[in-house]
């Protein structure tokens, strides 16, 4: 039955497809046509959220997927080319909207925001949630075989300060994050990072990179899936799929606090379809529908609704959900000027050409 | 040239450019215009996160000659080089049996060194990937032999093996070309002339050669020096190449005109290099004559 369902969701999203052509959409009570362009990363919807979402208004939604939030911001930069909707992390939450690139939100119009627990409606990115809602939230930890290291791997030392896992180890090759998690584990916060303290992270990594067998691109679940590299920084989603079906793996955030990363939903400035975006959005954060997509996609929700929906094996599991007072240590980045990713992103070069 | 055929040059003069406007327009269009674009973008500056001013700053190309990116441009450059050397080393002999195959077998040769280019790039490198890892092709192999496993992924040997593999065929083909027109007689006559096997090919296979090779060392050089989906994909901590870095200024670093200038250096550098290699070339032609 499952499988037949999900069939006839895929010949709908294939007529949606093949029906984006014409314009001779039907419009709604509201005015606009009936659809929605939906920008999103791989995988990172329910089985039939989308149809349920067209039999439930009547509303076609065509999702393109991004490979990265860079790509996603390219792709913006030169104008919107007709989305509706788009999933930005925090981060670029902020340049999207220092760079006037999305609308405020009418949350008159979004009811079901109420479903969104508190810590993640006020949050420093976006106050007061003018531009944003989250979908999801992400942990920086590190993920590796259980068998090939010496009990639970929970400071950032061992990837950062130490041989004693060299030639074993995988670090995340994207400049921001590695100076930030270096910054926290020398005791500062990932948040305006001195120039000084830059400067004792690089040192550090470069003193640190004989024992460093990858920089790798959001690919670590994979490299330690095949073997490659027994210690790896990575995001707690991308470990929790591995984990799945390998049970050699493991998960944890060091204790010295992390990065912690949101990805949000957002209507693009020059939308065709504002108000079908919203309604959309709305239907994304209503708490069985929220539920639905992280059965499917594991990621932690900040959807409080949802959350009290789920199975134990979601709300209790420690890769998801890292406990509190790990999570109480994590902090969100943020985008701080152009002039500091530039000096980022050579202090990165450095590193790698050392 | 006598009239006759000089006039009918004349008439096909405007077949000619009929023919080649369409490529022409291509060229302008797609290649030349995006250039002028990205050159013009090299002497900008980042005002904002989306916008870009071309007001005739050096400064991205300041930034681009500080010994941080030399070095990388210079490594890049070594891993270039040793890639194309060991191209020219297993390419020559693997040109000279094609070209001395019997017909019906020079085809399938060469078909076989052309077999590669059917698949794309990204799943070769993935595929050499499955076969260099710990738990790869070569390491099981091994492995039954009661040795290793090696680290064979993720270091700068893999990064050359990649583009060693990648870019042979860029080197056999242009020296199959040049070894296809050879005159078999001078071959013979150097051997009837008591010169042996090794001083034949010195002496007369080499130089007649010449031009295929140094044309293979050009296309394989300049390719490989761009390659930045082999040393990403292939490469450990030690090798990061030039084109690692320009990619991460359009796409993470959003910083388009320190990318632009980093590109532009390159081409500066390539077409001084060519330009050396020609006039070089002449001057010896004119000490020869």
């Amino acid at each position: 039955m499952l499988r037949r369902r999900s069939l006839l969701a895929g010949m709908a999203a294939g007529l949606t497809l093949s029906g984006c052509g014409s314009n001779r959409w039907p419009r709604g009570s509201n005015g606009e046509e009936m659809r929605v362009n939906f920008y999103n990363w791989d995988t990172y919807t329910g089985e039939t959220t989308l149809a349920d979402f067209k039999a439930a208004t009547g509303i076609s939604v065509r999702m393109s997927l991004f490979g990265n939030t860079d790509e996603l911001f390219a792709r913006l930069k030169a104008g919107n080319p007709g989305f509706d909707v788009i999933v930005p992390a925090n981060e670029f939450v902020t340049r999207l909207r220092i760079s006037d690139m999305i609308e405020p939100l009418d949350h008159r119009r979004i009811p079901n925001l109420r479903n969104i627990l508190p810590e993640f409606v006020d949050v420093p990115y976006d106050p007061g949630r003018r531009f944003s809602v989250p979908y999801t939230w992400l942990v920086l930890g590190l993920g590796y075989r259980k068998s090939r290291v010496d009990g639970v791997p929970d400071s950032w030392k061992w990837v950062f300060d130490s041989d004693r896992y060299t030639g074993r180890i995988g670090l995340f090759a994207e400049s921001d994050d590695i100076i930030r998690v270096g910054a926290k584990y020398l005791g500062a916060s990932v948040r305006g990072v001195s120039p000084a303290m830059t400067r004792r992270v690089v040192d550090m990594l470069i003193r640190q990179k004989p024992h460093i067998k990858v920089f790798h691109h959001d690919e670590g679940q994979d490299l330690l899936a095949a073997g490659d590299v027994d210690i790896v920084v990575e995001y707690n989603g991308d470990i929790a799929q591995v984990m799945a079906d390998d049970p050699d793996i493991g998960f944890v955030v060091p204790r010295e606090g992390t990065l912690l990363n949101s990805d949000c939903l957002c209507i693009p400035k020059g939308a065709p379809r504002p108000d079908n975006a919203h309604r959309f959005i709305n239907y994304l954060l209503d708490a069985k529908v929220s539920a639905a997509i992280s059965r499917t996609i594991r990621y932690p929700t900040p959807n409080g609704a949802a959350l009290a929906l789920m199975p134990d094996d979601y709300r209790h599991n420690p890769v998801i959900f890292p406990p509190a007072d790990v999570m109480a240590r994590g902090e969100y980045g943020d985008f701080e000027g152009i002039a500091r990713a530039q000096a980022v992103d050579e202090a990165v070069t450095e590193i790698m050409a050392a | 040239m006598t009239a006759a055929r000089s006039d009918s040059w004349r008439g096909a003069r405007g077949v000619f450019a009929i023919l080649a406007a369409p490529p022409m327009l291509w060229l302008f269009g797609f290649f030349l215009a995006p250039l002028a674009l990205i050159w013009g973008y090299s002497f900008g500056e980042n005002v904002s996160l989306t916008q870009i001013a071309v007001n005739g700053s050096l400064g991205n190309y300041a930034r681009a000659i500080k010994p941080l990116y030399l070095a990388i441009i210079g490594k890049s450059a070594g891993l270039a080089a040793l890639t194309t050397l060991v191209c020219l080393i297993i390419g020559f002999p693997v040109a000279v049996a094609i070209a001395f195959a019997a017909p019906r077998t020079r085809v399938w040769l060469l078909l076989l060194v052309m077999l590669p280019f059917w698949t794309n790039l990204l799943i070769r490198t993935y595929a050499l990937m499955a076969v260099l890892r710990r738990e790869g092709t070569i390491n099981t192999l091994f492995g039954w032999l009661g040795l290793g496993p090696f680290d064979l992924l993720h270091n700068s040997f893999a990064v050359v093996f990649g583009l060693v593999y990648v870019h042979l065929p860029f080197m056999v083909l242009p020296l199959y070309a040049a070894l296809d027109r050879l005159d078999r007689s001078l071959l013979e006559a150097s051997l009837d002339l008591g010169a042996g096997h090794i001083s034949t090919f010195a002496r007369i296979v080499v130089p007649l050669a010449l031009p295929g090779i140094v044309s293979g060392i050009i296309v394989t050089f300049i390719p490989a020096l761009g390659a930045y989906l082999t040393p990403d994909l292939l490469g450990g901590t030690n090798s990061l190449m030039i084109a690692n870095i320009i990619e991460r200024q359009f796409k993470s670093a959003n910083d388009w005109p320190f990318g632009a200038a980093l590109s532009f250096l390159l081409i500066y550098l390539t077409f001084a290099a060519i330009t050396l290699q020609a006039l070089l070339a002449r001057r010896q032609d004119e000490a020869r004559a």
